[in-house]
């Protein structure tokens, strides 16, 4: 072997990207699946267009898939990519200016053509120079087109499935590139075509003479080995998407409470994996009704949770807004519901595919009358499974909707999830009727939390009549006496307010003598977190505030916001959180980061601000 | 799944509530919850196990003055909670009130799809031909031509009729009944709780209001028999005062005739077939018009299809069958994983 040495790296990012049917999602998955199986910290993100196949080649067909690994705690899927797999010129445009300095970038010679280029729209035969691509970046070219078809030479598969496996040569080169053994992504292909086995044997020879070409290629570029993580809590580990641990979070709160699970949805980008998740778990005697749109969706679930069952309804952002009449009956009804926004870019139609976190406003305020519901934000993919989790505890417990918002980032994105048992999530107690309680009325509530009892259809005695219309406070008949509406109104919210109760206390990370505190929310946690430590270990004092639970915000928000002499609120939206925050705690001054571009922060730029902030 | 039909005898008087019951004098709707009541206290479901579902409008507001575990929902998505009801219980028995604004108007999407999927639940669909409860406009059922406030020159739409549109989303049960014509109110009424699956009742109500009158050509009492025929599954179509009159088919056409002239005879009349698959004949039934024909009240049509939330039980059980996934932990074993 002639690999003249290998670099050991903290971490690094890599980034495969090709037209959206080269397969990079599942390069990328299956690479960053090896890499965690190895001892690596991982965390992905997929960035697809939203047009299922635009035209090859073109730059709005460019789908990517990012990984960062290391052997120390990872947060985010990195910024800038340290390894390019690039498969055509329009995938190398894109990304062009996202590849770090002296980073590699391993491109597709055969489709590097005149013609290729064209559809790209370069102007000259030198796309590196034309993008102005650094000398100090190293390129690997291999023909992975015809290498591919030379490795499958003899298979007697038709041309199109062979060029289709060129994304093995290239998982093959990167195995190389980061001194992988290729036996566990072998094993991974097994369980993928199992029951092909005709593709299963032409993806692992093209996977192996990815690989083998690597070593052959006697260049003298350095591979990289990135160690074991050492900073990860013991235990047994996968690697999940937001939106599976949302579906799972729901399973596992269903199966805590005892209540079947029941999802009225429609399809929504990028909202639609976490109904495709709990499709699949009939054998859970999951009950899911596809409905005829979004409004559907929710009331059927709102039936749903009438009748007794723990009802969730998933969509995003111009779903939302369709279903806030019925979010608003939830409220009235006083009714469990679990509402999923996988936030996405707006308004309108917007931009589908892409992370923002522009529907905190909706979510709060978006009904008609005075109608307060539970809003709480995950912030990593595997942490959506607790919070949907709790997001079901919450609205079971306290009778009401709780609207769980995640997004397109941590929703598609992965991490790494420690596996949970049941026996170790926390025990769910709705507020049910009792034998005995048959003189309750559809409104009578616990005084002190202010929770009504909930009686389930089917049960002798209980018979009641619910609904949108105001209701007397003692005796449930429809009202609209002035003085028992307003009674109902405060009623309402205080049982909102109540659950504060139950929260955690939002925790600082860092010190309480910092300079600067940086408040976030939801989905930015990672980048948030990357660029306070990063500044810290330069010296800096720097404290994060990140909240999960918004309305209610945690009881002891004001008093620990109120210690630091400036405070910053970084969101994907123009400053929603911000604003609210005024209205909570008005004697802070606000600063405010803010970033609508569909894309994640990066941790460079909020550093970048910090640094300004501190000045 | 059966919903639970005990031995115990119940009256009428189990299933009305304590809440007065607030429709204007006159309102065709109390007949219709008359009917209702008796027709549940028939079918044997307590009331603990009856689930009334409906939207928003006068009709709407019958949940409160049943005796049961009733939903007063918003405007157009009680198909959809019935739906989510049924499916989240179906021991269940469940009904959806609705009216022609809510159902055809804002509900229309949920109103076809329910009835496309066949959910077990018993519509009633209280048709007066106009908004009630916003004070007299026009609404998807009113006659073309007709003045309402919100069609001071008269209305220039055409109006649906529900049958159509019950059989173009290949609903499997559509009957009719007349406010004022209460045995065979209760009649349509049971048969659509026993049908599995989405049961559509058209009731044409008179709004004493808005559109006092819509149904008068019918609900006359000396005329009513020659106006209306009731159809009757196996029976002859046969109707009028002296029940002479009948329907034959000429070429691809319903026509009426009279028995003993002309030849005809009982023989020659057409017998009612509400378990036909094929919806040709019921559909012309259905959509009889006075004054050449009478208008079809009865059980139009009544096949069996398999029902969406028996569906569902029957694919979850095949799934547990054969899965070896029963609980969260057992889930959680299915996962890739590996020890750090």
């Amino acid at each position: 072997m002639d690999k003249t040495k290998t670099t050991e790296l903290d971490n690094v990012v890599v980034r495969f990207s090709g037209d959206s049917g080269d397969g990079m999602q599942l390069t990328g998955t299956l690479f960053s699946n090896l890499s965690a199986i190895l001892g690596n910290e991982i965390s992905t993100f997929p960035d697809f267009p939203s047009e299922i196949r635009a035209p090859l080649g073109t730059i709005g067909g460019v789908s990517g898939f990012q990984v960062h690994l290391g052997s120390s705690k990872i947060y985010t899927p990195g910024d800038d990519a340290d390894v390019l797999v690039a498969m055509n010129p329009a995938a190398l445009k894109v990304n062009a200016s996202s590849v770090k300095k002296g980073g590699i970038i391993i491109f597709d010679t055969d489709s590097f053509e005149k013609s290729d280029l064209d559809k790209a729209g370069f102007k000259t035969d030198n796309p590196f120079m034309e993008l102005g691509i650094s000398d100090a970046t190293q390129l690997i070219p291999a023909a992975l087109s015809s290498l591919t078809q030379n490795s499958l030479d003899g298979f007697g598969l038709d041309n199109k499935t062979v060029l289709r496996s060129k994304n093995m040569f290239s998982l093959g080169l990167i195995c190389w590139l980061f001194n992988r053994p290729i036996d566990q992504a072998i094993h991974f292909l097994e369980n993928k075509f199992g029951k092909k086995p005709d593709l299963l044997h032409a993806n692992v020879k093209v996977l192996t003479d990815g690989y083998n070409y690597g070593n052959n290629l006697h260049l003298t570029i350095s591979t990289f080995i990135v160690e074991k993580s050492h900073e990860t809590p013991k235990g047994t580990y996968t690697s999940i998407s937001g939106n599976k641990a949302t579906a799972w979070g729901l399973i596992a709160a269903s199966q805590k409470s005892g209540l079947q699970l029941f999802l009225g949805s429609y399809p929504i980008t990028p909202a639609t994996d976490i109904m495709h998740e709990l499709a699949l778990r009939k054998d859970m005697g999951v009950k899911v009704v596809q409905a005829e749109d979004e409004i559907a969706g929710i009331t059927s679930a709102i039936g749903a949770s009438f009748a007794g069952s723990l009802a969730a309804t998933n969509t995003s952002g111009p779903g939302l807004a369709l279903k806030s009449e019925a979010i608003g009956l939830a409220v009235m009804a006083e009714l469990p519901l679990v509402i999923i926004d996988v936030m996405r870019g707006g308004p309108s139609t917007g931009l589908p595919t892409k992370t923002e976190q522009t529907d905190l406003l909706q979510a709060l305020y978006g009904r008609n009358g005075e109608s307060p519901a539970v809003v709480m934000a995950a912030s990593t993919p595997a942490d959506c499974f607790h919070f949907a989790f709790m997001a079901s505890k919450i609205a079971l417990e306290h009778m009401t909707p709780v609207i769980l918002l995640t997004d397109a980032f941590i929703g598609n994105g992965t991490s790494l999830w420690k596996l949970p048992t049941l026996a170790e999530l926390p025990g769910i107690y709705p507020n049910y009727t009792k034998k005995g309680m048959e003189d309750v009325k559809v409104t009578s509530r616990d005084e002190e939390t202010k929770v009504r009892y909930w009686s389930i259809p089917g049960t002798e005695g209980f018979g009641h009549r619910n609904g949108g219309l105001e209701k007397d406070y003692y005796t449930g008949a429809i009202s609209t006496d002035p003085e028992n509406h307003q009674k109902m109104v405060d009623t309402r919210a205080e049982k909102i307010k109540n659950i504060s109760q139950f929260l955690p206390d939002l925790v600082i990370e860092g010190s309480d003598e910092a300079d600067l505190l940086v408040i976030g929310w939801g989905g930015t946690h990672g980048h948030l977190m990357s660029a306070v430590q990063s500044m810290n270990k330069k010296g800096n004092k720097i404290a994060l505030a990140h909240f999960n639970y918004i309305n209610p915000l945690p009881k002891n928000t004001i008093e620990v916001i109120q210690r630091y002499k400036k405070v910053v609120v970084c969101e994907l939206n123009s400053g929603q959180f911000a604003t609210y925050l005024r209205s909570n705690v008005p004697a802070v001054e606000f600063l405010q980061h803010n970033k609508v571009q569909g894309q994640p922060f990066t941790v460079a730029e909020l550093e970048e601000c910090f640094e300004n902030l501190l000045k | 799944m059966e919903t639970k039909e005990t031995t115990i005898q119940y009256t009428a008087k189990d299933f009305k509530s304590d809440q007065y019951v607030r429709w204007c004098p006159g309102c065709g709707d109390y007949a219709v919850l008359n009917s209702l009541q008796k027709v549940m206290a028939d079918l044997g479901v307590a009331p603990h196990d009856t689930a009334v579902i409906s939207g928003i409008g006068c009709s709407s507001r019958l949940p409160y003055y049943t005796s049961s575990y009733g939903f007063h929902t918003i405007h157009g998505r009680g198909a959809a909670v019935a739906t989510g009801v049924k499916v989240a219980n179906p021991k269940l028995s469940v009904w959806q009130i609705t009216g022609d604004g809510d159902c055809l108007a804002i509900g229309g999407n949920h109103f076809i799809h329910s009835v496309r999927r066949n959910v077990d639940i018993n519509v009633l669909l209280f048709n007066n031909q106009i908004y009630g409860l916003t004070k007299g406009q026009y609404s998807p059922t009113t006659k073309k031509g007709y003045v309402t406030k919100s069609s001071p020159f008269g209305t220039v739409e055409r109006p649906f009729r529900p049958a159509e549109l019950t059989f173009g989303a290949r609903g499997t049960f559509f009957a009719r009944l007349l406010d004022v014509d209460l045995k065979n109110s209760q009649t349509a009424i049971l048969a659509a709780a026993r049908h599995k699956g989405t049961s559509v009742v058209e009731c044409l109500v008179n709004c004493v209001i808005f559109n006092d009158g819509a149904h008068g050509w019918l609900a006359e009492k000396e005329t009513r028999s020659d106006r209306l025929i009731l159809l009757e599954h196996g029976k002859p179509m046969i109707f009028g005062k002296e029940a002479n009159k009948g329907l034959v088919l000429d070429g691809f056409n319903l026509k009426v005739v009279t028995i003993g002239q002309n030849g005809i005879t009982e023989a020659d009349i057409l017998v009612h077939d509400a378990a036909c698959q094929d919806t040709t004949l019921q559909m012309k039934l259905a959509l009889m018009e006075g004054p050449e024909f009478p208008i079809a009240v009865g059980v139009i049509r009544d096949v069996e299809e398999e029902t969406y939330d028996a569906a569902v039980e029957t694919q979850i059980a095949e799934v547990q069958a054969k899965s070896k996934v029963k609980t969260f932990d057992d889930l959680i074993a299915t996962c890739e994983k590996w020890e750090m």
